[in-house]
């Protein structure tokens, strides 16, 4: 008679299973670990900060104001590029429901037959001839399905991630088929831009050493040309710049140059590391569309695919809470749930979403509307009907529904 | 049209879901989005083979156009790379526009053909463009509304 429901709205993304951080109500998406990935900004930042600083009035004025105006453009689009890697959904696809995991255990157990205890199961893999090529589709565990062809589990962010093509800590994401010609453009842009700074900072140097060069020979001081290092007190960011870039040129470069070599393929980071269509046994990469052109185009021009884990979605959840207290204790989600995006409602017995199924309402939570209506006729107060939440596979739901 | 949509949310109130099946994707083209026009046999007596089939075939052909490679695609990608992809946030993609359209033939169809023989189906995309998912909800006769007591007994089993 003390228990109070109480419904509240929360967004989607507080509920889905895996080891995402996300922020912004849900509008961006990382790893957890984004130490690496601060790193990258702040070395992007702070050497194009010096670059600025240093090398740009000097430049401009006795070269060209368009260097400092392109460098800016550059370094813009690096960062554009990097952050659209990094905040945004690789390609995860969501775990099955339950009903979808029983459709599937049942299929496998009917394939399989019966096995004799003691006897392993045989391993869940499903067989299909794409292009002529036998494609072994792997079954999740975690996620329980059958893992589409070129999709990959990325233990880190636990999630499936669709075209895996590995999980990168500089940009703190995964990088999978939605954000992997972001990533492609963000390391050759950095590229680009690492080459043009070096360079200018070595022209600079020049300049600076050349026109020294002049004026002691005209103030008949005349010394060997060597690099004095007056140069480098005048401008001692210079070094900091050349240094990071020469150690930066040599990772970024080689990787840009690995990525072009994999596009023109057709293939991901993953199947070049595990060797899948390394050529043994004619194998080959059925992906591929044996033309270098069509494979880049495909990868970079393709179609812009959108995020099928709806992140931002409502849904609903409730909790019985003792009125009593004056804090929900029972439900450990309520602490965990973004205040501003929460709509707490009391009520005596459960409705969820609207009786009559609008366009917002979620497709999984039409089913609970038609059980939720024939409840609503007899409401019963010691046991509140124990609410069917739409379930999105997260393992949190069920256990409240346990608790009541 | 409105007496179609109010035998649709009459199924939703009344009947009680039964079971449901799961349409697979056919990768045997590769990773474009396809589904199995293979017919269930759990809908054997529920729904006619060519209407399945029918739909199936053009929500195939509504993906077919979403992920074509051609003209349209690259301009589109051209476009976003030189405004460094700042265009997404006011233009809609190509792929979201023919995702719209799916959805509205997928009510569409719900409408007129699945709800009045007691099935539902879910767009692919909220199942994470894996499976076709069909509900199939309790044969109450055709989508007429059924007395509440008949339906309160088979609450346990919607669970």
């Amino acid at each position: 008679m003390s228990a109070v429901m109480i419904t509240r709205k929360v967004r989607k993304w507080e509920k889905l299973p895996g080891k995402n951080t996300f922020c912004c109500d849900g509008r961006v998406m990382m790893a957890r670990q984004k130490g690496v990935f601060y790193l990258t900004l702040f070395l992007i930042v702070g050497t194009c900060a010096l670059f600025f600083a240093f090398e740009c009035p000097y430049l401009a004025v006795h070269l060209s104001p368009a260097i400092p105006v392109f460098a800016v453009l550059l370094f813009l689009f690096v960062i554009a590029m990097l952050l659209r890697t990094s905040f945004s959904d690789p390609g995860v696809l969501p775990r099955a429901l339950p009903e979808e995991a029983m459709f599937i255990e049942m299929e496998i157990e009917a394939a399989n037959g019966n096995v004799p205890t003691g006897q392993r199961a045989p391993p869940r893999i499903r067989n299909v001839q794409i292009n002529n090529q036998i494609v072994k589709l792997k079954y999740c565990y975690t996620c329980k399905i059958f893992r589409p062809p070129r999709a990959s589990h990325c233990s880190i962010c636990d999630n499936c991630v669709d075209r895996f093509d590995h999980h990168c800590p500089w940009v703190g994401n995964c990088v999978g088929k939605r954000n992997y010609r972001y990533f492609y453009l963000f390391t050759l842009s950095l590229s680009m831009l690492t080459i043009y700074i070096f360079t200018f900072d070595i022209v600079h140097m020049v300049m600076r050493e050349f026109l020294l060069f002049l004026i002691r020979r005209d103030t008949q001081a005349y010394y060997a040309c060597t690099l004095e290092l007056s140069t480098l007190k005048e401008t001692p960011g210079t070094v900091l710049e050349v240094l990071v870039c020469f150690f930066t040129l040599w990772s970024v470069v080689g990787l840009t140059g690995f990525h072009t070599y994999l596009i023109s393929l057709n293939q991901t980071t993953n199947e070049d590391i595990k060797g899948s269509w390394s050529g043994k046994n004619r194998v080959q990469n059925p992906y591929s569309h044996k033309n270098i052109i069509k494979n880049c185009c495909e990868v970079l021009c393709g179609p812009t695919y959108p995020s099928v884990l709806d992140r931002r979605g409502l849904m609903q959840e409730d909790s019985t809470v003792s009125a009593a207290s004056a804090a929900p204790s029972s439900s450990s989600s309520i602490s965990n749930a973004v205040p501003q995006t929460t709509n707490v409602v009391l009520r005596l017995q459960k409705t969820t979403a609207p009786l009559i199924p609008n366009e917002h309402t979620p497709d999984d939570a039409k089913p609970s509307i038609a059980a939720s209506a024939e409840k609503s006729p007899s409401p019963r107060e010691e046991h509140p009907p124990a609410p069917k939440v739409p379930p999105l596979a997260s393992p949190e739901t069920d256990v409240e529904d346990k608790t009541h | 049209m409105a007496t179609e949509f109010h035998n649709l949310q009459e199924l939703r109130h009344s009947a009680s879901l039964e079971t449901k099946v799961f349409i697979q994707r056919d990768y045997t083209e590769g990773t474009v989005c396809r589904f199995q026009t293979k017919f269930p046999s759990e809908l054997d007596n529920r729904i006619e083979r060519t209407l399945l089939e029918e739909t199936v075939k053009t929500l195939n052909s509504y993906y077919v156009e979403a992920e074509k490679i051609g003209g349209q695609s690259y301009l589109e990608g051209c476009l976003a790379c030189a405004t460094a992809y700042i265009i997404f946030l006011c233009m809609e993609t190509r792929y979201e526009k023919v995702l719209r359209k799916i959805s509205g033939y997928i009510q569409e169809q719900n409408e007129k053909i699945y709800a009045p023989r007691g099935l539902l189906l879910t767009d692919p995309i909220e199942r994470g463009m894996r499976v076709l998912e069909i509900s199939i909800f309790e044969d109450q006769g055709s989508g007429t509304s059924s007395p509440s007591s008949s339906s309160m007994s088979s609450t346990g089993s919607a669970r």
